[in-house]
């Protein structure tokens, strides 16, 4: 892996006896953007509030560009980490000028420069003499993340930075802040529990159960090839199906997944919809019983003979409807072993 | 079936137990970002400290005291004198909250005709100090009185105990009337609809709904009405009613043993303190205001004799806190002008005033900004130590106070002794309460967020105070400043005792005119002292949410 702009070790967090962090890694490598994926609760922000240096740790270590700024014995108070921080809230300082806020941790002469190098970067050129409540939310945001950048951190955190815009601004703004991020060059790491934001713009994702990473990997290894059936379902819709090696293949109620292992294994396959390809035929196993047409594709829900339910993904183009009888076969697939459905 | 998925070996969740092994570490972790620097306990202290020690000094010093001071303390005449003073207290107490709970209510509540203009002259009695009003009452009444002048009907002399009650009860509904009125503004109307709705005619509502509702709004104005009332010294004085504070001036003014006024002021600070413990003590565990109100709240309509009873209370109350002591005022100085007294310019008294009322104000808002961020951004044992003991002198009575300074002055400062720096560091330990009040509510309303973004923005805990908290409280900060202002021009026990020599203040010549009858001056005094107050007051009521949302 390449040099790491924070590394994260062994951290442990709790706010009275509940843990937040326990035996928390992780590295971000220079230059990408990383994102920090959970469900609500699992501590992601905590993390991301004990690198920024406004949480202690019980234990471990957090190195940012190689310094230690948070063991046993030290603690580097937040102004002194290089550290970029945009908050959920976006926290602009009401009180000050849009340039005031962007230049509030610049120093020295061309300061005036990197505040409109800046906001011409996140596309807010001549908004410097606004006050905040003037600006719309996906303004606010650009603005937060131009104060951040300005100073020239080593990293920029980003906590929930989508979640106070609307579903139309935040899809652009996933896109634009991408852009920005790489654009300046700069690493980051952004807090969300949405597996579709975190899919679509991070080089890298690190996947976050109950105050630990569970799997950091590129978005397509973590969708494609999930470390347990909890971070498979976690990150996409998905069909968990128990079944039992037999001659290389695995039965199960849909059907039979190759699999190289040894003859009465206990498995279990993870089937994502889009695996899922259904054919009409008339003496197919498997009935169409419900359907939802979005346009450029369809789910369609398929109960086969066996009892089993499952959903499939398909092109909208393809012809089928309730009532029709379908063939499946499964493209892709996952296999566990050793783990029970509860994990 | 086609290619099966990528093939993963034997995965093996590890358990986590559901107890850590070591024992859970406090809030902030083993390394704890958040400590307060200790510049700040140095700005919250170097204001706040010098008055507390010289109030433990008086306590020590009384402990050691001689045997004849504890007789002083267990005669019967003390005995006498504490019980007629708690009953005065608390009849003026009584009788003040029951003004200022049915001003507060008719003015919030009820369509009664010119709400607006009620609303703000209701208020007003605040702003005329309580010997004003006393005096402005002994003048309208009796044989010979003001009203007997225009009406012809002599009033009774109103002087002694019911005076001073009337005067204090004046005095003292105001703080009841404004915090109980900002309650009912906020409390939410679908308590009381619900009430409504499970048939309660309106009467039961009020008693079963709306007034346990207010129970903390009136509690904390009786409570302030109260320990007004106790530690009051003008009105009493010139009442001629002998409670505690009149007498303790005249122990200690009259005579070289100052060992029995302080003695008697022991017993006053406990009385303050056994106050505030009962005030707690009956609050109750209640939860009540729970979040905002969905609506503005429910107005009920006045009819016929019941809309006439409202607007006379009102009018009676606000033609004896406000139109009886200002035409009064005003009728002096006409009357005294007529026949050929010369007023001259109060010059200095002005100028007193002003310097240590601004002096005053700037100092209490310089103390309760690092007293405020200690309190809200590092709240922690010490903390809530540090906020009471701005409480307690708040409660505190001036003359003792002003006494312990004194003599903790003479004996260990003696170089500040009667300096304007201690008068002045006095009136903003003894104010401070209401300048941490609006801060503390203008800080609370701050995001923390924000001091993170500055932090992570390079700038230490100072440098974030000044360019980010400071400027947000700054509405809180001048509301704080202007209620201390106010407060301090009304000042009279520890004027009297701590100025410097030449130094005097409009309240001072009000007191000591209207000792030497010399009333066209001291009506001047008085009405320049209301005309001062009155831009501070204005911009106070038109900004009612910086002072009073807790």
């Amino acid at each position: 892996m390449t040099e790491a702009v924070i590394s994260a070790r062994d951290v442990s967090v709790s706010f009275e006896a509940t843990p937040a962090l326990r035996s928390f890694d992780l590295d971000v490598p220079v230059g990408k953007l990383v994102a920090l994926l959970g469900p609500s609760g699992c501590g992601k922000t905590t993390a991301l509030r004990a690198i920024a240096g406004f949480q202690g740790i019980d234990a471990g270590t957090i190195r940012i560009r190689d310094r230690v700024v948070t063991d046993g014995s030290t603690f580097v108070p937040p102004e002194q980490r290089r550290v970029g921080m945009v908050f959920q809230e976006f926290a602009l300082f009401p009180h000050i000028t849009v340039a005031e806020n962007v230049g509030y941790g610049v120093r020295g002469a061309d300061r005036v420069q990197r505040v409109g190098g800046v906001l011409r970067l996140v596309g807010l050129e001549g908004y410097g003499d606004r006050f905040p409540h003037e600006l719309s939310g996906g303004e606010q945001q650009r603005v937060a993340l131009a104060r951040a950048l300005a100073p020239e951190p080593d990293v920029v955190l980003l906590d929930e930075p989508f979640s106070n815009l609307d579903a139309p601004k935040r899809e652009q703004m996933r896109r634009e802040l991408r852009r920005i991020i790489h654009g300046a060059g700069v690493s980051a790491v952004f807090v969300t529990h949405d597996q579709a934001e975190a899919l679509a713009i991070a080089d890298v994702v690190a996947v976050m159960r109950d105050g630990a990473v569970v799997q950091m990997g590129t978005p397509d290894e973590v969708y494609r090839e999930p470390v347990s059936p909890w971070v498979g379902r976690f990150l996409g819709d998905a069909l968990l199906l128990d079944g039992v090696v037999e001659d290389g293949a695995i039965r199960t109620a849909i059907g039979s997944v190759h699999a190289p292992l040894a003859d009465g294994t206990a498995a279990q396959v993870m089937v994502r919809p889009e695996w899922v390809l259904p054919t009409r035929t008339d003496d197919g196993p498997g009935r169409v019983t419900d359907r939802e047409f979005y346009g450029h594709d369809q789910r369609v829900e398929i109960r086969m003979r066996s009892g089993t339910t499952i959903e499939a993904l398909v092109p909208g183009r393809v012809r089928i409807q309730i009532g029709d009888r379908v063939a499946v076969e499964i493209t892709d697939a996952i296999v566990f072993t050793g783990v029970t459905s509860a994990a | 079936m086609s290619d099966a998925g990528p093939i993963r070996g034997p995965v093996i969740e590890v358990e986590i137990p559901g107890t850590p092994a070591v024992a859970p570490q406090p809030i902030s972790g083993r390394t704890r970002p958040r400590q307060a620097p200790w510049w700040l306990w140095a700005a919250a202290l170097v204001i706040l400290a010098p008055v507390t020690v010289a109030i433990g000094a008086l306590l020590l010093r009384a402990a050691g005291a001689s045997d004849s001071a504890w007789e002083t303390l267990a005669s019967f005449r003390t005995l006498r004198l504490l019980v007629r003073t708690l009953t005065f207290t608390g009849l003026v107490t009584a009788s003040a909250s029951i003004v200022g709970v049915t001003g507060a209510w008719i003015v919030t509540r009820t369509d009664v005709r010119f709400r607006r203009v009620w609303g703000v002259a209701f208020a007003m009695p605040l702003v005329i100090p309580s010997y004003v009003i006393a005096m402005a009452l002994i003048s309208a009444t009796g044989p010979r009185g003001l009203v007997a002048d225009l009406t012809g009907v002599g009033l009774p002399h109103l002087v002694g105990f019911p005076g001073a009650w009337l005067a204090l009860t004046i005095s003292t509904y105001p703080y009841v009337y404004l915090i109980t009125a900002s309650a009912l503004a906020k409390a939410d109307p679908a308590l009381e609809e619900a009430a409504r709705g499970l048939g309660a005619p309106p009467r039961r509502v009020f008693h079963t709904v709306v007034l346990p509702q207010l129970r903390p709004a009136i509690g904390a104005g009786a409570l302030l009405s109260a320990l007004y009332t106790l530690s009051d010294f003008g009105a009493v004085s010139l009442m001629r009613f002998d409670a505690f504070t009149r007498v303790i001036y005249a122990q200690y003014s009259g005579r070289l043993d100052r060992t029995p006024a302080i003695v008697l002021s022991i017993v006053l600070i406990l009385s303050a303190i056994i106050i505030i413990v009962f005030e707690q003590r009956t609050r109750g565990r209640g939860a009540y205001f729970t979040g905002k109100p969905s609506r503005p709240p429910t107005t009920y309509r006045l009819r016929g004799r019941r809309r006439f009873a409202a607007t006379a209370f009102l009018a009676v109350v606000v033609a004896i806190g406000v139109v009886v002591p200002v035409g009064v005022l005003i009728g002096w100085l006409v009357r005294g002008l007529a026949t050929g007294a010369t007023v001259s310019v109060p010059l200095t008294a002005i100028v007193g005033s002003l310097t240590g009322a601004t002096l005053a104000a700037i100092l209490a808002v310089i103390a309760a900004i690092p007293i405020v961020v200690l309190a809200v951004r590092h709240q922690s044992r010490a903390t809530t130590w540090l906020e009471r003991v701005v409480y307690v002198l708040f409660s505190l009575p001036h003359i003792t106070v002003a006494i312990a300074v004194v003599a903790f002055t003479v004996r260990y400062a003696r170089p500040v002794y009667q300096s304007l720096l201690v008068l002045v560091v006095v009136y903003a330990s003894m104010f401070l309460a209401q300048a941490t009040g609006p801060a503390k509510a203008a800080l609370l309303q701050v995001d923390p967020r924000l001091d993170e973004a500055s932090r992570s923005l390079g700038a230490g805990q100072a440098s974030t105070l000044l360019r980010i908290g400071i400027p947000l409280m700054s509405r809180g900060l001048l509301a704080g400043a202007l209620l201390v202002f106010v407060t301090t021009l009304k000042e009279l026990p520890a004027t009297l005792l701590l100025r410097p020599s030449g130094f005097t203040t409009l309240a001072v010549r009000i007191w000591s005119a209207s000792g030497e009858l010399l009333y066209t001056q001291a009506a001047a005094s008085a009405l320049l002292l209301i005309a001062v107050s009155v831009i501070p007051v204005y911009y106070l009521s038109i900004k009612p949410k910086d002072v009073l949302e807790p």
